[in-house]
């Protein structure tokens, strides 16, 4: 069981307004690159995210460019869980590469309110009181997922050889 | 039940499944993994892993290309690092300096087959749906993943049926067929979505014309596009490798999330202003702009037929501004010699270069100035592309970027031709 703070956000939420392009080749270090997190949709989110915390959005998270740093600049801010009502495939599949959980989930995103905390416990979401079942994914992503990403799950692979 | 898209199909096969829905996972084994001048840095992240030994070199493909022939010693020693790996793990397919353009290669050497599955660490790999195959653009850490392990996870996407009907006029093009559809879904049409191509334009369209709209749904944010192959694919083919295929086609009542049509008969050339590709319209709209370069080239726009349409246009006059061209491959290139279209444009004032990418994304060999306007055969004009974020790109077919070399402004072909 875990519990977590919700930041929440709505429809085609692009990887342009999670994390500017503007910065791609200038930062580079984790810390900075997680200082400037979704600095074009909520200043704040910045400052106030917590290890920890989720986010939840509505449709087509993670639309438009490939970079990775849509995810790892949130994933370095400490969003290890990732919750929307769709993904863009491309942001879905740099989730599991990166180690950071994505969950297709349809209709929490209309419940759930910025600061809400949800509960997540035996492959549900749970929210005032209501479930969310946890798509369950294919054997070999969750090995992906569960050893923090594609290439740390590499690196164990190669180490045991 | 209804039927299977293409993707649903292709991808079923290379994971070696009996069938397979969008939206599952599955492992997937492409039958052939490609890198260019980014495989040093692939080697990094593999050798990171703790890796050795690809897995399957015999299913790897490597060109050099992207900037050739080295224009700095860094380069050079990119080059050199990577011509060391392809000698200590047998790869299979290395391409060398000059021999051209991935996509244009791996197309001409017919390393893929209708119903194939191709990962590339390139976007552009959406390229290979010419060919009724699955190409899909990866990561550099997923590229060395696949070397290690020989598959990729991968979810099966939704898919968009595009129909395009009718055939093209004179003077526009199969490039002014991907700029259409790129103005009136935008960059953001494609959702990430296989995006399948049916209709009777697709027979009208010439071997050399076909890549350049699976190539550019790479602007549309496509994760695979497919044409259907039909007689001018196998015979393509059939001059190239004796290997046997089975074609894959979407069934008549697959599911398609989103639908599109395109009637081409009346489509006028088309132009996208800077800086994205879909900021387009049509061509009369930009004409009188003052251009100080032309580029025909790249994986777009750099085939043999677009080498043609820049020498009929050119021939017998003399360009005002810098006309750049480069063959996308030594194949392209040589044939133009054959053919005295390299003497037209070279009489014309061209300049001629390596086959390879060039100044499509800002490396050497003809980057513009600031301030200095190009227009190009090539599918991105993001801001910066060509090297320096003050220099718009226009992108047009190469009837239009010829003539705009010829005036010194973007103009319609027919003034110049006519
Ligand atoms: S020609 Fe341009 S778009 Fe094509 S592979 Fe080279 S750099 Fe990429």
């Amino acid at each position: 069981m875990s519990e977590h703070r919700c930041f929440v956000y709505g429809d085609n939420i692009n990887t342009d307004l999670i994390f500017a392009g503007k910065y791609t080749y200038t930062l580079r270090t984790p810390e900075e690159i997680a200082s400037h997190a979704l600095e074009d949709l909520d200043p704040t989110f910045a400052q106030t995210v917590q290890q920890g915390d989720v986010i939840v959005a509505g449709r087509n998270w993670g639309s438009g460019s490939s970079r990775e740093q849509g995810v790892t600049s949130l994933k370095w801010s400490g969003v290890n869980i990732i919750i929307a009502e769709s993904f863009s495939g491309l942001y879905f599949r740099n989730c599991i590469n990166q180690g950071v959980h994505p969950i297709v989930c349809a209709g929490l995103s209309e419940k759930v309110k910025r600061g809400d905390t949800i509960r997540i416990e035996g492959g549900y979401i749970i929210h005032d009181g209501e479930y969310y079942a946890i798509p369950p994914l294919s054997p070999s992503v969750q090995a992906i997922l569960d050893a923090g990403g594609l290439a740390p799950m590499l690196a164990k692979r190669f180490a045991n050889e | 039940m209804s039927g299977y898209t293409f993707a649903e199909k292709a991808l079923a096969r290379a994971a070696g499944v009996s069938s397979a829905r969008a939206g599952d996972v599955l492992d997937i084994r492409p039958d052939l993994i490609f890198s260019h001048d980014n495989t040093a840095a692939i080697r990094k992240i593999f050798l990171g892993f703790g890796a050795k030994r690809i897995l399957h070199p015999d299913r790897v493909a490597i060109t050099l290309d992207h900037a050739v022939p080295a224009p700095t010693t860094l380069h050079a020693q990119n080059h050199a690092e990577i011509r060391a790996w392809v000698a200590e793990q047998g790869i299979g397919h290395f391409f060398e300096v000059g021999r051209g353009i991935c996509h244009q290669v791996i197309s001409e050497e017919g390393l893929i087959l209708p119903s194939e599955v191709i990962f590339g660490s390139d976007s552009h790999t959406t390229h290979f749906g010419w060919l009724g195959a699955f190409g899909m653009g990866v990561g550099r850490t997923e590229m060395a993943a696949l070397w290690a392990t020989g598959e990729l996870w991968l979810a099966v996407p939704q898919a968009m049926k595009i129909t395009l009907t009718g055939r093209l006029p004179n003077g526009t093009t199969a490039k002014d067929i991907a700029l259409r559809i790129l103005r009136d879904l935008s960059v953001q049409g494609g959702q990430y979505r296989s995006i399948e191509f049916f209709g009777d334009t697709i027979s009208t369209l010439s071997i050399d014309e076909r890549p350049v709209i699976p190539n550019m749904m790479a602007e549309f944010g496509a994760m695979n596009a497919y044409f259907p192959p039909d007689e001018t694919v196998f015979n393509f083919l059939r001059a190239r490798t004796n290997h046997s295929y089975t074609p894959l086609y979407p069934d008549n009542d697959a599911v398609y999330e989103a639908e599109y049509a395109l009637d081409v008969s009346d489509l006028a050339p088309q132009i996208a202003l800077p800086n994205q590709p879909d900021n387009v319209v049509d061509l009369d709209q930009a004409i009188g702009t003052p251009i100080q370069q032309a580029f025909i080239g790249t994986c777009t726009g750099g085939r043999y037929e677009d080498l043609v349409m820049a020498a009929e246009v050119v021939r017998g006059k003399k360009i005002r501004s810098r006309l750049i061209v480069i063959p996308a491959s030594a194949d392209v290139m040589l044939r133009a010699a054959q053919t005295g279209v390299l003497a037209d444009l070279i009489s014309a004032g061209a300049s001629i270069a390596t086959p390879g990418c060039g100044p499509c994304m800002g490396n050497h060999l003809g980057v513009p100035a600031s301030d200095e306007a190009s227009i190009s055969t090539g599918s991105r004009n993001f801001k910066g592309r060509m090297g320096t974020t003050d220099a718009p790109i226009y992108l047009a077919n190469a009837y239009v970027v010829a003539a705009s070399a010829v005036c010194g402004m973007i103009v319609h072909p027919d003034e110049v031709m006519s």
